[in-house]
């Protein structure tokens, strides 16, 4: 699988020429053998611990389908009386259109565009944050105040099965830690934002923000299935 | 090749002190060596096994007697004194022997100590794929194992280390400290996941020149299906310890049948991690017993293939195998079922015994400390896995669940198996870790110590866990007494031959013979280097030419060949199988 022949010039180059654009300049760990080895490396981790986080979401849906299939009738009614299709719609929408500018992000690095790669970093990050803002102001808050929360805590008058509470729990512990993985992936996108402003993106280097946004498209790819298995049930 | 441009101030010993005291201890808190982070993990984790250590000598203490002992004394003392002990300081004791051993020794002890300071040189690569993220790893371990200790200090945990709900998510004030358990093992997942990641990135990528995947020792393989493990199963553990805490923070109810959920979840959410994470513990042991037992009977392993892919066999059915834990909590077509699967797992782990037992026939065994490790490791994992057949099959579990059978078969596998091969790897290792030879004679008298003390403290558990002595009770009738006191005496003996170890090291330490850079003759490319490592491992790229335990045609690097002679050739083939394959 590697390739064990030095790449000419990289690796044990004397001194890196000032002269260079910053992307050029990139020089890899000393452990590696050369940058494509190092970009190589860092994309295999990116994906092993896409999988464990996807593992960490399995548990999440696997409690789901459990109660769901114990009360569906249930789900079914709590889904559509306690959650709004149109916010959560909205809210695809939104992510699906930063999954798309950040594959542009990535695309105008490999072409050395840096306005554009910053522009649609920008913009990835706007939908994150918008995002988050309709999550927290148009659905946790007044579910709060009304007393839509998991478990113990319910206190919603209209409640019309015991079962309500749970389905409020998977809920809420759902996304929430969606949620919080939203407010990772805006912190690292605009560092990634940050180092694109320094130029340090380009045609040979572009290694973190290609794994931040691999990132990202798993954050959007969760949502994707969270959306119809709350909003859209039945 | 071209690789050999570091400077020559990198030559030295990687424990060479950087400058004075508080420079070199700077040094270490910010090192991205693997070699260094290995040997933080080292020490972190036995000293997490010297605490966990100490917690089942009391429980034992506490068994010597059919009555109440030791504890009833401790709660008159502290009564008067102003502390409270409460009643089920027993409880207490077990759980956090339970989950310092689990979470904070055995599952990091190989292959995070062993593993991030061997694999990258039986590589042949100068460090790990993202240095900087095993040294993060390891100030995550501290961080768990920094709330483990908070929960202790708080007055510790009495749920057993499983954390089973409900009992785990009571809302009195006991259960309070759960909670910080559960952080600390839901950060000390994290640690192990990221160094899983570490490791399969580094086989794959940083592999030394000529070294294709069949040319790679089997610890490494062995290591390489652990992370596998690490990186699948303990995600599936991070969610279910969340899960508990915000249930036990905010009520939410998922495993609390009064509130709509469901207990049951917990434990096959539990256990879906859990039961791999038993192959993260006694897979990298397995791996250590290859090496082990390759070197110091100078045969080329037996099998080698069969070895390396038992251990791939053994990652994959762990994880279909969880049910067998919940026999008594589950559906009859269902434990019958995961009856059957776990029966699939005695195949590899019946593949490597028999591979490593006919690699010693007609081996040239030394009998030194590695070696009697080793043996005494086919001995005692040999009981414990035939023993989980018992267990395994339905009709028989039944009878002994829930017993002290159950908690001498899992000590056979996990200390008879991973802490034994631990010992043997820690002696086989030991003067390359740290440059010093130990004495040879005091360690086979530790051995034998250890050896005895443990069989010795755990086979009387079979028998009266046959018997029918429940698991987890601070009392018991006096029919069980004699099993019981041999136990206690037992551990007795078990702790002076670790005590005999600790002494060997100390020792070696301070006046211990210079080790050689090959001392047993091995073909790893770790034996290539110094003793201790130099700093970027090696003083040239290696290149990687024949196989790690091609003992019968290659004489070992720095060592004199009068000391290694290659073997007479054989006329008749038929003696020896697998000797021209590659």
């Amino acid at each position: 699988m590697s390739s064990n022949t030095p790449q000419s010039g990289e690796g044990f180059a004397p001194a890196v020429d000032p002269s260079l654009p910053p992307w050029q300049r990139h020089k890899h760990q000393p452990h590696w053998r050369n940058n494509d080895d190092e970009y190589q490396g860092a994309k295999l981790g990116m994906w092993l611990f896409l999988t464990t986080e996807l593992l960490l979401f399995s548990g999440m849906f696997c409690a789901y389908t459990i109660f769901r299939m114990l009360h569906s009738e249930d789900f079914e009614r709590a889904s559509h009386k306690y959650l709004d299709w149109e916010i959560g719609a909205i809210n695809t929408v939104v992510l699906l259109i930063s999954s798309f500018t950040v594959a542009l992000a990535i695309r105008n690095a490999q072409m050395n565009q840096q306005r554009a790669l910053k522009i649609n970093l920008f913009i990835t990050i706007l939908c994150g944050l918008f995002f988050l803002f309709a999550k927290i102001f148009y659905e946790y808050i007044p579910k709060i105040q009304e007393g839509k929360v998991p478990g113990a805590n319910f206190s919603y008058a209209g409640a019309e099965s015991a079962y309500d509470p749970l389905f409020m729990s998977i809920y809420w512990v759902s996304t929430a830690i969606h949620g919080s993985h939203v407010v990772i992936g805006v912190g690292l996108l605009a560092w990634c934002l940050w180092v694109a402003s320094k130029r340090r993106y380009g045609p040979t280097h572009y290694t973190s923000l290609e794994n931040v946004g691999l990132f990202w498209h798993l954050v959007d790819l969760i949502w994707i299935f969270l959306f119809p298995l709350l909003y859209l049930v039945g | 090749m071209s690789a050999s441009t570091h400077d020559d101030h990198h030559d030295v010993s990687y424990l060479h002190p950087k400058g004075g005291f508080f420079a070199t201890v700077w040094d270490w808190m910010t090192t991205i060596d693997h070699k260094k982070i290995g040997v933080m993990y080292l020490f972190a984790t036995l000293f997490a096994f010297f605490l966990g250590g100490v917690f089942a000598l009391l429980v034992r203490m506490e068994l010597f007697s059919p009555t109440k002992t030791i504890i009833d004394a401790v709660t008159e003392e502290t009564v008067v004194t102003g502390q409270i002990f409460s009643p089920d300081t027993y409880n207490r004791l077990f759980t956090l022997h339970g989950a310092i051993m689990v979470f904070l020794f055995i599952i990091p002890a190989i292959p995070a100590a062993m593993g991030n300071f061997f694999l990258p040189l039986m590589l042949g690569a100068k460090d790990v794929a993202f240095p900087r993220l095993n040294l993060m790893s390891w100030y995550i371990y501290v961080t768990g194992a920094a709330f483990s200790l908070i929960s202790i200090l708080l007055g510790g945990v009495d749920t057993g280390w499983t954390f089973y709900t409900p009992y785990s998510i009571q809302g009195d004030e006991e259960h309070w400290r759960v909670v910080f358990m559960t952080t600390g093992v839901f950060i000390l997942g994290f640690s192990s996941i990221l160094t899983g990641m570490n490791f399969i990135v580094t086989v794959h990528k940083l592999r030394a020149p000529g070294m294709g995947w069949f040319d790679m020792p089997l610890f490494i393989w062995a290591i390489y299906a652990t992370s596998i493990i690490q990186v699948l199963a303990t995600p599936v553990l991070g969610v279910t310890v969340l899960l508990l805490t915000v249930e036990r923070l905010f009520k939410v109810g998922i495993f609390d049948p009064a509130l709509g959920g469901d207990p049951v979840l917990y434990q096959h959410f539990f256990w879906f991690y859990s039961h791999p994470a038993v192959y993260i513990m006694i897979l990298p042991g397995m791996g250590i017993m290859s090496e082990l037992i390759g070197v110091h009977a100078r045969k080329k392993i037996f099998g080698y293939r069969a070895v390396a892919f038992s251990s791939l066999g053994i990652a994959a059915i762990s994880f279909i195998v969880w049910g067998h834990h919940m026999f008594t909590a589950q559906g009859e077509l269902a434990s019958a079922i995961f009856s059957f699967l776990t029966f699939l797992v005695a195949i590899p782990s019946a593949i490597k015994v028999f591979n490593w037992v006919a690699t010693l026939y007609k081996g040239s065994i030394a009998l030194n400390t590695p070696m009697c490790y080793a043996l005494g490791f086919l001995f005692t994992f040999s009981i414990g896995g035939l023993t989980g057949i018992f267990l395994g099959s339905l009709p028989t579990d039944l009878h002994l669940h829930d017993t002290y059978f159950i908690v001498a078969h899992f000590h056979y596998v996990m200390m008879g198996g991973t802490a034994i091969a631990f010992m043997g790897g820690l002696h086989h290792w030991w003067p390359k870790m740290f440059g010093k030879m130990y004495s040879e004679r005091w360690a086979l008298v530790g051995f034998a110590l250890v050896f005895i003390g443990f069989n010795v403290t755990f086979f009387s558990q079979f028998l009266m866990g046959a018997d029918g002595m429940p698991r987890r009770y601070a009392t018991y009738v006096d029919e069980f007494m004699p099993f019981h006191r041999a136990s206690t005496i037992g551990s007795w003996i078990l702790a002076l031959g670790f005590f005999v170890h600790l002494f060997v090291f100390v020792h070696s330490l301070i006046a211990g013979r210079k080790a050689p850079p090959n001392p047993w003759g091995g073909l790893t490319l770790e034996w290539t280097t110094d003793s201790p490592p130099i700093e970027h491992n090696f003083h040239h790229e290696p290149l990687v030419q024949h196989g790690p335990y091609d003992f019968d045609d290659v004489v070992p690097p720095h060592c004199d060949p009068a000391d290694y002679p290659l073997p007479e050739p054989i006329e008749s083939d038929s003696l020896k199988p697998g000797r021209t394959m590659h």
